[in-house]
Parts: C-alpha cells; sequence; structure tokens
C-alpha cells in the first residue's frame, strides 16, 4: 500500500495514557465493513471519542483542542488483540505518523511499518518524561529522526534512540512495500517449491 | 548438530531467503481467508495487475460477519452482504475454493480448516485473523497476518517474517473435575499478562497438555495470541495423528505412510533451549473466570477481584478504569454476580467438544428465565453432528435453542450484539470494552462455566452443580 516517505518529523503529540489499548478501541469491529482502505479515521477510538448520540466526549483527549499533532503517544501493550490492519490504517488516516509506547503488540507492530507508520519504543521511563511534558507544555514539539533513530524532546532537549530493522527502515524511508520484493522472487520461490 | 525446537524445525524448513538485515521469507503452505480482512488484499492485488499465484494453497469462507439465523436468506445488513459478496467474486475470478454460508464446508474458518484436514502438522498457515493461532494444535506454525500480508500471501505464498523467540509452557499433572482447557488458557494469561508472549512462539508441554484431545488443545492454543504470542503450538503425537487420518484433505495410502514418517520427527529435541521458560501445576487450575477489560484479569471463578493495592501511575488508572467499565468493586466477589448473556461459540470453544459438555451440563436443569443464551455451531459440520448425537433435544428441553454457524456475539460484526451495560458470559475470546457491543460487559469462561451461569442466572462454580 502506498504511503508517504518518511524521513523526519517535528511535531506535537497527543497522549493517550492507557495500557493495554486493544485493536477493538482503535477501530471496533463493527466499523471493519468496507471493501476498500478509506476514512477509516473517522472511527479511530470510536467508543472512546463519542457518545452514543454521535457527540464527541470532552475528555478524550482526540476532542481536547489543545492537543494537537502527527505524533501518538500511548500506554504500554499498545495495539493488543486483533490482527486488522485498519488499526494501524485508521490510526494513519487521522493524520498519525508515530505511534509511541513503552511495548507494542507484535501484530500492530507489524502491520503498522507495513502502512508508513512508524512505531517508536522507548523506556517506560521516558514515555512518562513524554506524557509529563505534554501535560506541561501541549504545544511543545518532540523530533522523530529516523535517519539517525533517534527521538527527542525539544524542550528539554533528552533523546533516546530507537530500534527499527535495518530493512523496514529502508522500506519507510523510501515508501516501499514488501510485496515488491516478494514479486521479484517468484523465480527463488518457484525453486524453493520444487524442491 | 545443535539442537533445534519444534518451532525451529518447521520455520527452518519454510525459509526460502533471510533478507540481509531484514525478516525472512517465510513459504506459506495453507492460506484461510475471510470477507473481512481480504478485500483491501484483492483490490491492492488488482491494481498492481497480478493474480493469485496459489489458488489451490487457498480456502476462504465467510464468517466474522454473516447472521446467524435465517442464512438461507439475502444478507439484510448492505455492508455486510456486500463485504461476503465481494469474497465470492474475488474467490471466483482467481479460482479459490469458497465455502458459503449454508454449505457443508462452512464455518468459523479456523474450525473448518482442522475438520477438512486441510490443517496437518509441519504446515505453516496465516490467516487474517490472530486466532490463527488455533492451528498450532496440530503442531503447526500458524499465527495471524494482517491485510498488507495477506495480499504479500496471495501474491507469492510467502510473507516477511523475523523468526520470533521461543517459549515453552509445560503444565504439568492432571486437571480437576470441572477444569477445561480454556481454563488452563485464561490461567496461564492471568500469570504472564497479556503480553508475556510477545515476541515469542510458545511451544505447550507437559502431562496436562498431552492428555488434551485435540479440540482442547484447539481451545488453549488458539488463545496464545491472547498472551501477546504469534502462536502457540503442541508437539503432534496419537490424539493428533487420530484426528487428522480419514478427513477429506489428509493424505491417504502411501501418502499417509510418509507423512506419519515425516511427522514422526516433528517434537523439540530434547536439549532445545527456549528463550523463556514456564512452568505450571494442573492441581492449581480451577474454573477461571475475567472480571475485567482484558483477558489477563481473569481468576478463579471462587475467588474475589484483586485490589488495587500495589499499583500506581497507568497501572492503577488502567486498572480502576477497567473495573469502573465492568461496575465492579475491588475486592467483589465473582460468584453471585448477576448475568444477563451467555454465549457459547466462536473459535475458542464454538466445536463439537464444546456443545457436548455444555449439553451434558444443562441435561435435566433449566435455563434462567434473566438469561438470553445464544448457542452458535463453529460450522455447519458441528452443526450437523450436533444434531446426529441427538444434542438438541436436550438443550430445547432445558430451554436453549441453536443458531447457524459464524463468528456471532464474539466480536459483535453482525446484529448478535450484547445490550449496552449488560453482562454476558462468553465462551470467546476477548472481553475487550465493547468487543460484544457498544458498552457491552463480557466475562469469559469455559463452556461449563457458561452453562453453570445460565442455568443459575448468576456466575456460579461448574463444580458444585456437576
Amino acid at each position: 500500500m502506498a504511503y508517504d516517505k518518511f524521513s523526519k518529523i517535528n511535531s506535537p503529540a497527543v497522549p493517550l495514557p492507557y495500557e493495554n489499548v486493544d485493536t477493538d478501541q482503535i477501530i471496533p469491529a463493527r466499523f471493519l465493513k468496507a471493501v476498500e482502505r478509506k476514512g477509516f479515521g473517522d472511527n479511530l477510538f470510536r467508543d472512546w471519542r463519542y457518545e452514543n448520540d454521535g457527540s464527541p466526549k470532552a475528555d478524550f483527549p482526540l476532542n481536547n483542542d489543545k492537543y494537537s499533532g502527527k505524533i501518538l503517544v500511548g500506554g504500554k501493550n499498545f495495539g493488543s488483540g486483533s490482527s486488522r490492519e485498519h488499526a494501524a490504517w485508521a490510526i494513519y488516516d487521522y493524520g498519525f505518523r508515530v505511534v509511541v509506547s513503552s511495548f507494542f503488540a507484535d501484530i500492530f507492530k507489524g502491520n503498522a511499518l507495513n502502512n508508513g507508520l512508524l512505531p517508536v519504543v522507548v523506556s517506560p521511563e521516558f514515555l512518562e518524561k513524554i506524557f509529563v511534558q505534554i501535560e506541561k507544555d501541549p504545544e511543545s514539539t518532540f523530533e522523530v529522526d529516523l535517519p539517525n533513530q533517534k527521538f527527542t524532546i525539544t524542550a528539554t532537549g533528552e533523546s533516546t534512540d530507537f530500534e527499527i530493522n535495518p530493512y523496514k527502515k529502508h522500506c519507510l524511508q523510501n515508501g516501499l512495500d514488501d510485496i515488491d520484493y516478494l514479486v521479484e522472487m517468484k523465480e527463488q520461490i518457484a525453486e524453493f517449491e520444487a524442491k | 548438530m545443535t539442537a533445534k525446537t519444534l518451532f525451529d524445525k518447521i520455520w527452518d524448513a519454510h525459509v526460502v531467503k533471510q533478507v540481509e538485515g531484514g525478516p525472512n521469507v517465510l513459504y506459506i503452505d495453507r492460506h484461510f481467508i475471510h470477507e473481512v480482512t481480504s478485500p483491501v488484499a484483492f483490490l491492492g492485488l488488482k491494481n498492481r495487475g497480478l493474480k493469485v499465484y496459489r489458488p489451490d494453497q487457498t480456502t476462504a469462507t465467510p464468517d466474522h460477519n454473516v447472521p446467524t439465523i435465517n442464512q438461507h436468506m439475502s444478507i439484510k445488513d448492505e455492508l455486510s452482504r456486500n463485504q461476503v459478496d465481494m469474497l465470492k467474486k474475488n474467490c471466483d475470478e482467481n479460482g479459490i475454493v469458497y465455502h458459503g454460508l449454508g454449505t457443508e464446508g462452512h464455518g468459523v474458518v479456523h474450525i473448518i480448516g482442522p475438520e477438512m484436514g486441510l490443517t496437518q502438522p509441519g504446515m505453516t498457515i496465516v490467516c487474517g485473523d490472530s486466532h490463527t493461532s488455533t492451528h498450532g494444535a496440530f503442531g503447526a506454525i500458524a499465527f495471524g497476518i494482517g491485510t498488507s500480508e495477506v495480499e504479500m500471501v496471495l501474491a507469492s505464498q510467502c510473507i516477511m517474517q523475523p523468526k520470533p523467540k521461543k517459549m515453552r509452557i509445560t503444565v504439568n499433572g492432571t486437571l480437576d473435575k470441572g477444569v477445561t482447557a480454556k481454563d488452563i488458557a485464561l490461567y496461564i494469561i492471568s500469570k504472564i499478562s497479556t503480553s508475556g508472549g510477545t515476541g515469542h512462539f510458545i511451544e505447550y508441554a507437559g502431562s496436562a497438555i498431552t492428555s488434551l484431545t485435540m479440540e482442547g488443545r484447539m481451545t488453549l492454543c488458539n488463545l496464545s495470541i491472547e498472551s501477546g504470542a504469534r502462536g502457540g503450538m503442541i508437539a503432534p503425537d496419537e490424539t493428533t495423528f487420530n484426528y487428522v487420518k480419514g478427513r477429506q484433505f489428509a493424505p491417504k495410502g502411501e501418502d499417509w505412510d510418509k507423512a506419519m514418517e515425516k511427522w514422526a520427527e516433528l517434537k523439540s529435541d530434547e536439549d532445545a533451549v527456549f528463550d523463556t521458560e514456564y512452568t505450571f501445576d494442573a492441581a492449581d487450575i480451577e474454573p477461571m473466570i475475567t472480571y475485567g477489560t482484558n483477558p489477563g484479569m481473569g481468576i478463579g471463578v471462587s475467588q474475589t477481584i484483586p485490589t488495587s493495592e500495589g499499583l500506581s501511575g497507568t497501572d492503577k488508572t488502567t486498572y480502576q478504569k477497567s473495573l469502573q467499565y465492568m461496575g465492579y468493586n475491588e475486592g467483589d466477589a465473582m460468584k453471585g454476580k448477576p448475568v444477563d448473556f451467555v454465549f457459547l461459540g466462536s473459535c475458542t470453544n464454538g466445536r463439537i467438544e464444546d456443545f457436548r459438555e455444555f449439553a451434558a451440563f444443562v441435561k435435566g436443569k433449566k435455563k434462567a428465565d434473566n438469561v438470553t443464551a445464544w448457542l452458535v455451531p463453529g460450522s455447519k459440520q458441528v452443526q450437523n453432528q450436533i444434531e446426529a448425537e441427538g444434542l438438541v433435544p436436550i438443550l430445547q428441553e432445558a430451554g436453549f435453542e441453536l443458531r447457524q454457524p459464524g463468528c456471532s456475539a464474539c466480536l459483535a460484526m453482525n446484529d448478535d450484539k450484547i445490550p449496552m451495560g449488560k453482562y454476558s458470559v462468553s465462551t470467546s475470546n476477548r472481553n475487550f470494552e465493547g468487543r460484544q457491543g457498544p458498552g457491552a460487559r463480557t466475562l469469559l469462561a469455559s463452556p461449563l462455566t457458561a452453562a453453570a451461569a445460565a442455568v443459575s442466572g448468576v456466575i456460579a462454580d461448574p463444580r458444585e452443580m456437576m
């Protein structure tokens, strides 16, 4: 799936200080009935974001005007549960390009990387610092530097390195996906099958 | 030669290529697809001008989004109908076998695969559904994938994956009366948490595991993902071979003998090393029930809800938010709590053995008037067998009716939604907020504990009623 090439992002961040944010919260199953990949951002965190009558819940961070930006910061074990890639699509479609947490569920992490959404793992202590900084000044920015694999709290200058598989980093920086790679491998796959 | 785990043996035999500084290109033997996570993958394929590479290794059925009554009629919900129609169309265009509603092969994708003998030891199996881990019960590497990966497999029969770490969970001893595979799984997750297995693939071992039936093993492996693990597996043995033998797509004659030779090798070498090991005692496990909003929040049905003492920061707020959603207080006893709905079914507990246990338990008892019960067979074959074994009159006598196969109230994509604020004792796999409908409150349990709740009208200990 085509996505924007990723290099550096400097942006304020939206806090979601809950643990185990599961994919049923990110996008409830009843919104998975589309046969095309569009508009999922409208239903991102649907039941946390809206009352039953469709009015926004004032205390949910996405509805709070003081928070904005391309970076979503969640508690540990973000993206647990279902394999629905719609979760990554919804976060991306809403406008986020980075999700920061101290721990991600495996399938979500893979889905995010396949869709140009960068999962950044930081230590629990550093995550706490990010939450504190957002609370102190919601307009303050954070720098996500993919080439140097560095996440920086601009206001304090504190930074931390993050890990990413070199192959996936290359894909993200160049907007490539695995399918192109696999289709190129057809001959080798056929040889494997013949063995 | 270095000692290998069962997982290593199967994985290594399926690596087509190791990408420099990257993941493995892993060959996939069997690909199951359903209506919800495949349409965008087919669209992607079409946009690239590609066809499905190995349609004969792909099997399709609509399950997530289908009604569980009146399946002979056109699906009322337009979006659901469109998704189901789209799956059929994509299968027709690409020569993929499609098991439609009402046909003999229809059912929840993780139930029909094993039933047909499509799931076999030593295979790599994927599906765009996290509970693909179910198939690991046969000594296969089976795991859930996202839609981009579904597209990869459709295009090339391969997927790009980093090799996970290996975990062994050993459960020794004998299970108490009234304690099932579901309870083992909920117990393990309550001990290692919903992220304890992340980054790992689990092998289950020990006498309490090997004494499980195939149905029980499937339930256990199914729930591996709820511990964060990508999948779980059990080394194949006589129980496995007896189950597979004679099924539609199982090897026959000479092919069977050859397969058996290969399958005999499918076990971890004695000195194989696991990255992480846990050992539990079956005697410590009682019928389990969840009280919170993730599958790790489970306790024995006779116990009280833990307090938040000792928790701090987001741990504490998350815990309190969860109990608030459930309408429970710290220290509450689970027994005697009200129940509004009971759901028997899903890829976790929608197999024939689950219905046998439920029926045997409710035989001669009556469903409580305050409980609405939905009994949803996992497949047409399960439904047929329930009928053939004479379970229907027993269930009817006790006030229960059968619905038609599908994922149903497990994820409430269809009309089977638990209403806002209501309590549902469910044999499914996830008790996340709103999982069974907006505002619904889910308590995960075994078919026996669900049956005890259904006839008592409140949370009850099945051991006291057997």
